[in-house]
């Protein structure tokens, strides 16, 4: 069966589609309540990551890269680990040590600690979740139903020889 | 200037991750370069600014805490004036080969790619200074894995020029992270042990540790032994030390001009400098070299590679290539050092990173020129190259002096002091050895000079002109340098002989 063909399916659309804002709601939660239960920045994005995923793999992959064009996702991935730096530099030039949460809420150093890590997490879960996307770009280039070497048949072999 | 002065040591990490991501995002076309020059030029004022502060320090020893947690706890670094001096290696090249980098790159890489080049150029760059600056043991992998990974894709951008940089950036890559796992490993039998994974912490708790090994119960023994011979052999792979050198000679051979001359003047420095902090400072003399005999292993190890990669360097025919073989025996000559375990053998091995740092940057930038103008750097492609790149060629000739070395170069200083570590240790084989090596670089040396001087340029051959400024002048900053510290060497001798001192602590 070709690549293309999952979303001529009826079912697998309706459930791609009505499963994306439930996973993305989860991995919401899981991005807020990581300082609270199991989850954090990491879980959070590789689920958003996820459901965009979902969507690629029954949809192409070339249509999710119309959602999410590639340069969309290296900058969120560059956009996540500078918020993380950023909280760390914030910190530096209010006085504090690099990291040191203490900055964002001086009168109650303790009550800040969750604060600071919020924040890095959020940067946490914005660069994960982009660079799942890469990796997913990445392996899914060429291959979509209208890309110009389908992989299908004895094409590989031939690709391979010429290389 | 106070608050900049307090948050040096974080700072010099943090502007070239910082800027890396930025110019990864921004930097299209040619901006990419200017954000990354500014960058190593600020990193190179910091470095030189933290150097002059630890040696105005008493104590000689600064510490930054990270979020204010104290030591063991959270991740200090840490700087003193071995791992100063590094920070110095590493960004004064770099800042020098990012220079050259501009026109050296534009006609090596698609233009497409630039503002990806640049960030993982940066990124590359702050893993070498963090794997310096760190105090602590796991960070130290952290921070390798960032420079190792960023490397790996700047060796394989050189597949626009020839194609072989992917597989040699594949070899790399598998031999590169089985290296840093053996590292991690390391790290996790000592944390067993230990309890801490900071480096002065985990050294201090090791001394417990010894302190039974004499009486009827010994604890942790045979961890800490499989600890540190896996943090060894995971280290040497890093800096490449003879029979752990495979992956070298491709990456260097096929990755862009540039990216050679950075990685070939501070990758395998660094991982020199974290192979010392690992026996001098993390698991003690006595332990590495007095109860487990490391030292005669490396010192085997270190005389092949000179032997060795010399001898392999003098019989290739691609130029670049016979630089990287250089570079293996380079290495033997550092490793070689520190393995005597004296204050003279280390200040000789802190002396020849710095000077081999130059001297070997310089080449491979000079090399870069012919790969510039001529589009190869086989050996007969050089012919007659005297008269058309008098000033590259020029560089390059004294960069092989130095590597020889031959009095007034850089070369003559380091090898001067490893020979009278040598001696003072009473080991005249390794002198000869030491002595031998340089024969042979003669030899390639001047295999490649006879072509560059005496050989006849094809009378078809196009006009050819000087390198532009922008890579000339780099390239003979380098080459001048190291002609400089080899006429002067008192600067470069006293920060290796304090840096030897501070680190040996009070063993003679």
């Amino acid at each position: 069966m070709k690549q293309g063909n999952l979303s001529d399916n009826v079912l697998m659309r309706i459930v791609a589609r009505w499963n994306m804002p439930f996973i993305l709601i989860f991995a919401l939660y899981t991005q807020t309540h990581g300082e609270l239960g199991p989850g954090g920045g990491f879980q959070a994005g590789v689920m958003i990551a996820a459901a965009f995923i979902l969507y690629g793999l029954v949809f192409g992959a070339d249509e999710m890269r119309r959602i999410v064009p590639r340069w969309v996702s290296d900058g969120i991935a560059a956009l996540g680990v500078l918020i993380y730096a950023g909280a760390g530099m914030y910190c530096m030039l209010m006085g504090y040590e690099f990291l040191d949460y203490a900055a964002l809420y001086p009168s109650n150093p303790g009550g800040a600690e969750p604060w600071g890590m919020t924040t890095v997490e959020y940067g946490v879960g914005l660069t994960v979740s982009a660079v799942m996307l890469t990796v997913y770009n990445e392996i899914t280039e060429g291959t979509g139903p209208g890309s110009a070497e389908p992989r299908d048949s004895n094409n590989d072999t031939e690709v391979v020889g010429k290389v | 200037m106070e608050w900049v002065h307090k948050h040096l040591p974080a700072l010099i990490i943090m502007v070239p991750l910082c800027m890396g991501l930025v110019t990864a995002i921004i930097g299209r076309r040619g901006a990419g370069w200017y954000m990354a020059m500014g960058t190593t030029a600020a990193t190179i004022a910091m470095a030189i600014q933290l150097l002059v502060n630890v040696l105005n320090t008493p104590g000689q020893s600064i510490t930054y805490m990270h979020g204010n947690w104290p030591a063991p706890f959270g991740i200090a670094y840490v700087i003193d004036p071995l791992n100063a001096a590094i920070l110095v290696i590493v960004a004064l090249i770099a800042a020098i080969v990012t220079m050259y980098a501009r026109k050296s790159v534009a006609s090596e890489i698609s233009v497409g790619k630039l503002h990806f080049f640049y960030g993982l150029w940066l990124f590359c760059i702050t893993g070498l200074l963090g794997i310096t600056i760190t105090g602590d043991a796991f960070n130290l992998y952290v921070l390798l894995e960032i420079s190792s990974l960023s490397t790996y894709t700047l060796v394989a951008l050189g597949k626009d020029r020839n194609r072989r940089a992917l597989t040699a950036a594949i070899n790399y890559l598998v031999l590169g992270t089985i290296g840093a796992c053996f590292y991690l490993a390391g790290i996790a039998y000592l944390y067993m042990a230990t309890g801490s994974l900071n480096i002065a912490d985990i050294a201090a708790r090791m001394q417990d540790i010894y302190a039974t090994w004499g009486t009827d119960s010994p604890q942790y023994q045979k961890t800490v032994i499989a600890g540190f011979a896996l943090m060894a052999v995971g280290l040497s792979l890093k800096l490449a030390l003879f029979p752990l050198h495979g992956w070298l000679p491709n990456a260097y051979t096929y990755a862009p001009s540039a990216v050679s001359a950075l990685l070939a003047s501070t990758a395998t420095k660094v991982g020199a400098y974290a192979f010392i902090r690992v026996i001098f400072t993390l698991m003690g003399v006595d332990f590495a070299y007095h109860l487990l005999r490391t030292d005669v292993a490396l010192l085997i190890s270190s005389a092949a590679a000179i032997l060795f990669g010399s001898f392999i360097a003098f019989r290739q025919t691609n130029v670049k290539k016979l630089l990287a073989y250089s570079s293996i025996g380079q290495v033997g000559y550092i490793t070689m050092g520190f393995a005597l375990g004296s204050v003279t053998g280390l200040t000789a091995s802190v002396i020849h990173l710095f000077n081999h740092a130059l001297t070997k940057g310089g080449m491979f930038l000079a090399l870069g020129v012919v790969a510039y103008r001529v589009g190869n750097t086989k050996l007969q492609s050089l012919a007659g190259l005297g008269r058309k790149l008098p000033f590259t060629m020029g560089a390059f000739t004294a960069g092989g002096l130095g590597l020889i070395g031959v009095p007034l170069t850089a070369g003559f200083v380091s090898k001067w002091y490893l020979v009278s570590a040598c001696l003072e240790a009473g080991r005249y084989e390794l002198a000869g050895i030491v002595l031998v090596g340089s024969l042979i670089a003669l030899l390639y040396t001047w295999k490649v000079v006879e072509v560059i001087y005496f050989g006849k340029r094809a009378d078809d051959a196009a006009p050819m002109r000087e390198a532009p400024l922008t890579m000339l002048v780099p390239t003979l900053l380098l080459i001048g340098g190291s002609l400089y510290f080899g006429i002067d060497s008192s600067l470069s001798a006293h920060i290796a002989e304090t840096a030897a001192r501070f680190v040996l602590g009070g063993t003679p």
